[in-house]
């Protein structure tokens, strides 16, 4: 670092501030996003429009157009991604997590499954999927579980809790508490047992898993990156996901994961009778 | 049949038969209990609770699931809001379980599970949004919710569905308070699942303490 003489003046103060440019961290945006490297084949960098490292304990938010794709990827292994979704035009409108398990019936993620709205409508499809280990029913740890195990679950300490962070992100986009809506769970999985039971599935995985999602409506995606909240280790063990999102088609008629089922293709009818403007 | 319940503690504060496909909002303070009984067996009644002095807490499913370590309520369960915290207490039911993942038929979720022929339908999610309007909620309030009397299996493969319930005539559940809530019920008026045998009837609603 550039040595400076003195911080008590403007341009002092100034001058230490910009001896910042340049530096770098594990966790941080890639600007402009085109200049992002190790893009899957065939996308171009002047079609991306996000890529960020999100750390561990960390979160962020975005609005995406129709048709993008976001590929998250678990880089070490520990990530657990705690995933809201709105219609960025009328955020009354989410993700429906109950509605996307129960009108799909099943309770397990997989490629080609779509993540549905309140209003009966397809906002997501899962695309691609190399984890297979997510989870629909236990939710965002929160201040009082992360206290329990970790001894806080501040976001200004060492140990921020997932509903916190969902908050946070909401929150840049106008939204509040009303809006931080039962979530997804992406990387680390839970299996309902006959008894009813929720199984952990919390690896260890190998690093580099993804999921690829893919926009069927304007939508602002909240992501919070903490411990799952059945993570049995006393320690606060979550390592960074990589997000990245380019432009892409809206999906056509013939689209097979569109079709797959009649219940996913009245939600894809829905979500195009929704844009007839 | 027999109801077989234990006897409510206190005085009998409030007794009302809630008429098939209706709503209903009541204030229950803490440590009073709800009785809500299935009087005719097999009618899903479903069910949202808030913070009485902070409505942005309100029941979580997803909280309730993950303290306990299941997803399906049985006696002894203790209901807890977004931010963690007890809301109720399962002190006692003559069902085995009860449902807290399958959430509430809506009119738009219904096009999909069974067609836009359903569309004009009566729906949960609008008993729920009637009933909250009144005290000023909105549809962001409207979260996952319990099913009280509805029956859904997980099969291995993660398949599931709403089926047969697991009721009968006169079966019951006794709810404890543990913060002053505000408790929205929606008699589900559903017709094109078996839950609520294909014949939405009353349930009695009793508040005691």
């Amino acid at each position: 670092m550039t040595s400076h003489a003195t911080t008590a003046d403007p341009r002092g103060a100034q001058s230490h501030a910009r001896a910042q440019a340049g530096a770098r961290a594990e966790a941080m945006p890639t600007l402009p996003p085109s200049q992002a490297q190790d893009l899957p084949e065939g996308v171009s960098g002047a079609d991306v429009v996000w890529d960020e490292v999100i750390a561990g304990g960390g979160y962020a938010s975005r609005r995406l157009a129709r048709g993008t794709r976001l590929r998250l990827i678990d880089l070490k292994g520990e990530a657990c991604v705690s995933l809201l979704l709105f219609n960025a035009e009328q955020p009354a409108e989410r993700l429906n997590v109950a509605d996307t398990v129960k009108v799909q019936w099943n309770a397990y993620l997989e490629p080609g499954r779509l993540l549905l709205s309140d209003m009966g409508r397809a906002l997501a499809t899962l695309v691609e999927d190399t984890a297979g280990t997510h989870d629909a029913f236990c939710g965002a740890s929160n201040r009082a579980s992360n206290g329990r195990r970790y001894g806080d679950g501040f976001n200004h300490g060492a140990h921020p809790n997932a509903r916190d962070r969902l908050l946070l992100g909401a929150a840049k986009f106008g939204l509040g508490r009303r809006d931080v809506h039962p979530c997804l769970n992406l990387f680390k999985g839970v299996r309902i047992a006959p008894d009813g039971a929720t199984e952990l599935q919390a690896g260890p995985f190998p690093l580099g898993r993804h999921v690829t999602l893919r926009a069927e409506m304007e939508v602002v995606v909240v992501l919070a990156n903490c411990p799952h909240v059945l993570d049995p280790r006393s320690d606060y063990v979550v390592s960074a996901v990589r997000a990245t999102a380019w432009r892409g088609p809206t999906t056509p008629s013939d689209d097979p994961m569109r079709n797959a089922s009649p219940e996913g293709l009245r939600a894809f009818l829905n979500t195009e009778d929704y844009y007839l403007r | 049949m027999s109801i077989d319940a234990p006897t409510l503690d206190g005085a009998i504060l409030h007794d009302e038969i809630v008429a098939a496909r209706a709503p209903w909002i009541r204030r229950i303070a803490t440590g009073q209990t709800l009785r809500i009984v299935d009087l005719e067996g097999n009618q899903a009644v479903d069910f949202l609770i808030y913070n009485a002095h902070d409505d942005a807490e309100r029941y979580s499913a997803q909280d309730t699931i993950a303290a306990q370590a299941n997803i399906y309520l049985r006696q002894g369960a203790v209901l807890r809001s977004n931010e963690g915290a007890p809301m109720m207490t399962v002190t006692a039911t003559a069902v085995a379980w009860h449902d807290t993942i399958g959430g509430a038929c809506s009119v738009e979720s219904n096009t999909l599970r069974y067609g836009h022929h359903t569309k004009s339908q009566h729906a949960c999610v609008e008993n729920f949004l009637l009933a909250s309007a009144a005290e000023g909620r909105t549809k962001r309030d409207i979260v996952s919710n319990i099913n009280w009397f509805m029956n859904v299996p997980v099969e291995a493969d993660g398949t599931l569905g709403i089926v047969d319930g697991i009721s009968a005539p006169g079966l019951f559940v006794d709810l404890r308070a543990e913060m002053d809530v505000i408790a929205v019920i929606s008699n589900c008026p559903q017709i094109n699942n078996p839950c609520n045998g294909f014949d939405p009837t009353p349930v009695r609603v009793i508040i005691a303490g």
